[in-house]
């Protein structure tokens, strides 16, 4: 290793220390962010050194990789991880310039930032989990980032990736890869998959699966599915029992099972078996004990489908609700996605409008015909919100601060 | 206008990429809180307009679904100008206001061929124009300030006959310190999404126009304190916004 790349190394490993030493953050971004100013090259060694595989999706992502990690090692493979979310160049680079013998490199990657760090890594398997909205006043159209992945996999077909069938955006980026496993994980957020994506006709979805009149796009057959509650491999059947909720975390846990056993030959099996007991991911689905007693959860959503999803989740449970949303740059500046969720599932709740745009929350609600109050603060929502439990859905800096500050 | 008040929400699938159904949910329940029955009508993306709306809603969407409403819209035109030609109101937003012009730019710069229901095209600009909008409306209208969010490429120009919908007091709107348009029954602004939810009497305009009369207030708190929070809000910029969010939501 170069004199250059040594430095590089230690000084970004020096910040990262003085980073968790004064409290800072966790280091990670910091040090990589070094690391990668003294070496722009860094990454390129680095990759080498690991079986690197990527995992990049509008949602899901963080916890994707997390419960592959989980599935990988509890199949006695060696593994690192960015898991502190730090999924952009400078986080990446912390992750892997830490000490580690030959492992795998389970890499979380911003959907925007995937372009960059393909090049210099040389992963041996990308993962590819779905593409919708996500605050558009930051990162533009969603085709754009399709255009890009699909760039990534025609410079170098031979590239295994694995990727959700049922998302057409998704598909499209993938197919030009030589060897795809496919997964049919379902799309329930169909509004950003109206028009095919190779010709711009209008989709069908008969049976829930796509079709394009025009040019006969359409859902490739999947040789893992997800059925209800379990991942169908062929004519396996395994039941996905997790501690974490939802649906969209069965989604997740599929597609990371259908990348262990597609790629790394451990059997879906085993791999689900060493999901089971994550509970907790960077701070997603903590559940907290307010004063009196009652269960407090609280849930990340970030942008349109993962706040579609969490809301028909917690339809089907007797628990209040505290909808605390920001909008600055990292929740969007832009609330207008507000009218784009289904809030009205929640019209028998008890619900309180948070969060520093509590006022957006609270007139969606309104013209919605929810009933609620408004508390800015989302801790004392918490606690005068009605309910046999809690749940605060957050919006990312609201989320951030929950999980820091005050449990 | 017959006894229940159709909004017509056209093509939500192509055309709602910024909450644009928030307009539609807005108009239903203010007609109904002045005692006017009212129902959302869906048109979905590839299927006819019907000409019997009292509101017809096109809202924002990205480059290939406007593509996509433009050929199904122009399809459906004689429907559309049938049902205004017949008192109907048009509310045109973003991508929707640039399809009711003769032509508007596409990805890549190619010039696409719009409703022309109102003399206006949009050009490609040189960048993309992003942030909270405020407009002076035209004195004619009667209306308040206009509060907002944009986010469109386009510059739109519009005919020496026609008038915008006001003056831009912070913001980019039209490109040349206008925003939108104001055509009779129709009405267009780049102030994307649920413009409607933060601006009532834009709605009650609207609803004034099909219903041919003017509509008392409604007594709404939490509107009217959404609606002065982000008046005050935009006026302010930088620091000084976020120290005034602070301050309003901690103290």
């Amino acid at each position: 290793m170069s004199l250059r790349r040594r430095v590089a190394i230690l000084s970004g490993r020096a910040a990262g220390w003085a980073s968790r030493t004064t409290g800072r953050g966790a280091g990670t971004q910091v040090s990589g962010r070094i690391m990668l100013a003294v070496d722009p090259d860094l990454l390129r060694t680095l990759g080498a050194r690991d079986r690197v595989v990527t995992v990049s999706a509008t949602n899901g992502k963080t916890t994707t990789t997390r419960l592959l990690c989980d599935a990988l090692r509890h199949a006695g493979l060696p593994v690192v991880t960015n898991h502190t979310g730090a999924n952009m160049a400078s986080g990446i680079a912390g992750a892997l310039a830490a000490p580690h013998g030959p492992s795998v490199a389970v890499l979380e990657v911003d959907e925007r930032w995937l372009t960059h760090v393909v090049e210099p890594l040389d992963p041996e398997v990308l993962v590819f989990g779905n593409l919708s909205r996500d605050q558009l006043d930051r990162f533009g159209e969603v085709h754009a980032i399709v255009d890009r992945w699909r760039a990534i996999t025609e410079a170098d077909p031979d590239r295994h990736v694995v990727a959700n069938a049922s998302d057409p955006h998704v598909v499209h980026a993938a197919e030009p890869a030589r060897r795809v496993t496919w997964v049919a994980l379902g799309i329930p957020w169909k509004q950003d998959a109206t028009t095919c994506p190779r010709c711009d006709a209008l989709l069908a979805w008969p049976d829930g699966r796509f079709r394009c009149a025009g040019c006969g796009f359409a859902e490739p057959p999947a040789e893992f599915r997800l059925e209800g509650d379990a991942l169908a491999v062929g004519s396996r059947r395994i039941p996905l029992d997790l501690a974490i909720p939802g649906t969209w975390n069965r989604m997740n846990a599929a597609l990371a099972a259908t990348v262990a056993e597609a790629h790394f030959g451990v059997d879906a099996e085993t791999a689900v078996a060493g999901m089971a007991a994550v509970e907790v991911v960077s701070g997603r689905f903590a559940q907290h004990r307010l004063p009196d007693g009652r269960s407090a959860r609280v849930v990340l959503a970030k942008n349109p489908a993962g706040w579609t999803e969490v809301l028909q989740w917690l339809a089907g449970r007797d628990t209040g609700v505290v909808l605390a949303v920001n909008a600055h740059v990292a929740d969007g500046r832009d609330p207008s996605w507000l009218y784009d969720v289904p809030f009205e599932v929640l019209r028998d709740r008890s619900v309180v409008a948070s969060g520093e745009r509590a006022l957006d929350v609270a007139v969606r609600l309104h013209y919605g015909d929810v009933a609620c109050t408004v508390e800015a603060d989302p801790l004392v929502a918490a606690r005068r919100v009605g309910g046999a439990e809690v749940h605060i859905v957050a919006s990312y800096t609201q989320f951030t601060h929950l999980t820091r500050e005050f449990w | 206008m017959s006894s229940v008040l159709r909004i017509a929400l056209v093509y939500p699938d192509l055309l709602g990429t910024y909450g644009d159904r928030g307009n539609a949910l807005v108009l239903e329940h203010r007609a109904r809180a002045r005692g006017i029955e009212a129902t959302i009508v869906e048109v979905p993306a590839g299927t006819p307009l019907p000409d019997s709306c009292d509101i017809y809603l096109l809202g924002g969407g990205e480059d290939a679904p406007q593509v996509a409403a433009a050929e199904g819209l122009r399809a459906s035109r004689a429907a559309l100008t049938r049902a205004l030609d017949g008192g109907a109101a048009l509310l045109a937003v973003c991508a929707g206001f640039q399809l009711i012009g003769h032509h508007y730019a596409a990805a890549g710069g190619r010039s696409m061929e719009g409703l022309a229901l109102v003399d206006l095209h949009t050009v490609p600009g040189p960048d993309r124009i992003i942030g909270e909008v405020l407009v002076e409306p035209d004195p004619s209208t009667g209306l308040p300030t206009i509060t907002g969010f944009e986010n469109h490429g386009g510059r739109t120009h519009l005919g020496p006959g026609e008038r915008p919908l006001g003056r831009v007091r912070r913001g980019g709107g039209n490109g040349d310190g206008s925003d939108g348009v104001l055509h009779g029954g129709i009405v267009g602004t780049y102030l994307h999404g649920p413009v409607l939810p933060r601006n009532p009497a834009l709605a009650d305009h609207l609803l004034a126009h099909v219903t041919g009369t003017a509509l008392g207030p409604l007594d709404e708190p939490v509107v009217d304190r959404y609606r002065a929070e982000r008046l005050s809000f935009a006026t302010l910029t930088g620091s000084a916004r976020r120290r005034a969010e602070r301050r309003l939501h901690r103290g």
